[in-house]
């Protein structure tokens, strides 16, 4: 994906948003960081152009929450959570850059539910490559794309990589 | 990472900034309702405190149970240690018991480090005799940085009883890591004798000192640690040393006044210095809890030499 084609993603996702839940009264959005966080916060910004009102975003960070903790060679890089508002109630959207496996946003899950009770949580994903392990499915798709097992999918956002792109490398 | 946490001397400061961010995370954690995560489910975390503690003890434990960890305290007092089993053998037991990690006091320099060669969990020192204290000085290092924004050229003095206190060898060790200025503080009988060694400066003068601060570290006057006397009297010490208001006073404005506690009100602090808002006491205490949950997960998370 080119630069124009996450964007018409982005914004295409934010007329769904807004369509599923009947405006963004209690929608809130919530990345996944790293990169999901840069992603909800333009989603946040297209549902601000179209409609008008202020969407609250957050930063969850699912190291905590990872169900293959030591199995790793090394503790995994801890980043920051910041949700400053409450979630009970609330319509959480959860943002990520690429669906693989699907343990990423059960952990997410998890997280979520700890910090309290939301009223609905929906999936947005720029990206959906398949091999899920886990029943779990994305509402908001930013384009299907069809990947082997051992693929290298890469989700670059301008804020992060200097540019927006979405690379599909084979396994050597 | 090493395997284990001995000392601040095995720590490079790149380890030590890892610490100090992955706590930051850590800190958030402990403002939530549920305050809890479940990082490490299934591991079992042994505090073996062979010297009185409370306030290490139970932040240890608050640390492990933050990170759904299963925790055994196990003491001295009405054990088999009291029965005269030697530490390689009660070691042997945690070890059979399943221990993924050991929270050691102890009473005796270097007791920690023979841990590691008998036992294959992790070992965590949480003070051993006068030689370290690590994990105290780690949370002193992140309240400074987390109240003052940098370690990088911060002045930092470190009041009293230096030649008993294993918080400030681990303190200055650190701090001199991290480009800090430290400057130790007391009489001269409880500044140690090796002390060129440390990178520090010393003096016997604390209101010459006190002008120049940005932090101003005191010390618990450890009685129980004086086979000598090593000065006059305790109100004589609280004269020439104590921190009173008077003397917090010749601070720079802004700067802090840190204990690692239990603290003597009157002696080496006087009462309402320690309620001052520029006393952060209480703050080093909170983030401990933080600093610690930070080592276990740093120490447990990753796998021990077996899967990459």
């Amino acid at each position: 994906m080119q630069p124009d084609d996450v964007r018409r993603a982005l914004t295409r996702i934010a007329h769904e948003i807004l369509e599923r839940d009947k405006g963004a009264a209690d929608v809130v959005l919530v990345g996944i960081a790293d990169r999901g966080d840069d992603l909800a916060r333009r989603l946040a910004e297209e549902v601000r152009r179209i409609e008008g009102p202020e969407v609250p975003v957050g930063v969850l960070d699912i190291t905590f929450y990872r169900d293959d903790i030591g199995m790793r060679a090394d503790a995994p890089e801890v980043h920051e959570t910041r949700i400053p508002f409450d979630v009970s109630g609330k319509v959480v959207v959860l943002v990520d850059d690429v669906l693989f496996t699907g343990r990423t946003i059960r952990s997410a899950m998890d997280a979520l539910m700890d910090l309290g009770r939301p009223r609905k949580i929906q999936l947005a994903v720029l990206v959906d490559r398949g091999h899920r392990e886990l029943p779990i499915r994305a509402d908001f798709v930013g384009k299907n794309v069809p990947t082997g097992r051992a693929d290298d999918v890469r989700v670059l956002v301008a804020e992060l990589d200097g540019e927006d792109a979405v690379v599909v490398e084979g396994a050597r | 990472m090493n395997e284990h946490l001995l000392s601040m001397h095995d720590l490079s400061a790149t380890d030590v900034t890892r610490i100090l961010d992955t706590a930051e995370s850590f800190r958030e954690v402990g403002t939530r309702v549920i305050k809890k995560v479940p990082a490490l489910r299934g591991r079992t975390v042994v505090n073996f405190f062979l010297e009185n503690s409370t306030r290490t003890r139970i932040s240890f434990e608050l640390a492990a149970k933050r990170l759904s960890a299963d925790v055994i305290n196990f003491s001295a007092g009405g054990s088999s240690v009291a029965k005269g089993e030697s530490l390689k053998d009660t070691a042997l037991t945690l070890q059979a018991m399943g221990a993924d990690a050991i929270v050691i006091r102890h009473s005796s320099s270097g007791s920690p480090l023979q841990l590691t060669r008998w036992v294959d969990a992790h070992v965590l020192n949480a003070g051993d005799g006068t030689h370290e204290h690590p994990t105290q000085g780690l949370l002193d290092l992140y309240t400074m940085r987390e109240k003052l924004g940098r370690l990088e050229g911060l002045r930092v003095g470190i009041v009293g009883d230096v030649l008993h206190s294993r918080v400030a060898r681990s303190l200055s060790f650190g701090l001199v890591k991290m480009g800090a200025e430290v400057t130790l503080v007391g009489p001269p009988t409880l500044i140690p004798p090796d002390v060129s060694a440390w990178g520090v400066q010393v003096s016997y003068d604390i209101e010459g000192v006190l002008p120049k601060l940005d932090v101003c570290y005191v010390l618990r006057v450890q009685r129980e640690r004086q086979r000598l006397e090593y000065f006059p009297s305790v109100r004589e010490y609280a004269r020439l040393f104590g921190i009173t208001r008077d003397r917090v006073a010749l601070m720079p404005e802004g700067g802090l006044i840190m204990h690692p506690g239990p603290m003597n009100r009157g002696v080496e602090i006087d009462s309402d210095v320690a309620d001052l808002p520029r006393s952060v006491i209480e703050e080093q205490v909170t983030n401990g809890i933080a600093v610690r949950m930070a080592l276990l997960f740093l120490l447990l998370g990753g796998a021990k030499g077996e899967v990459a």
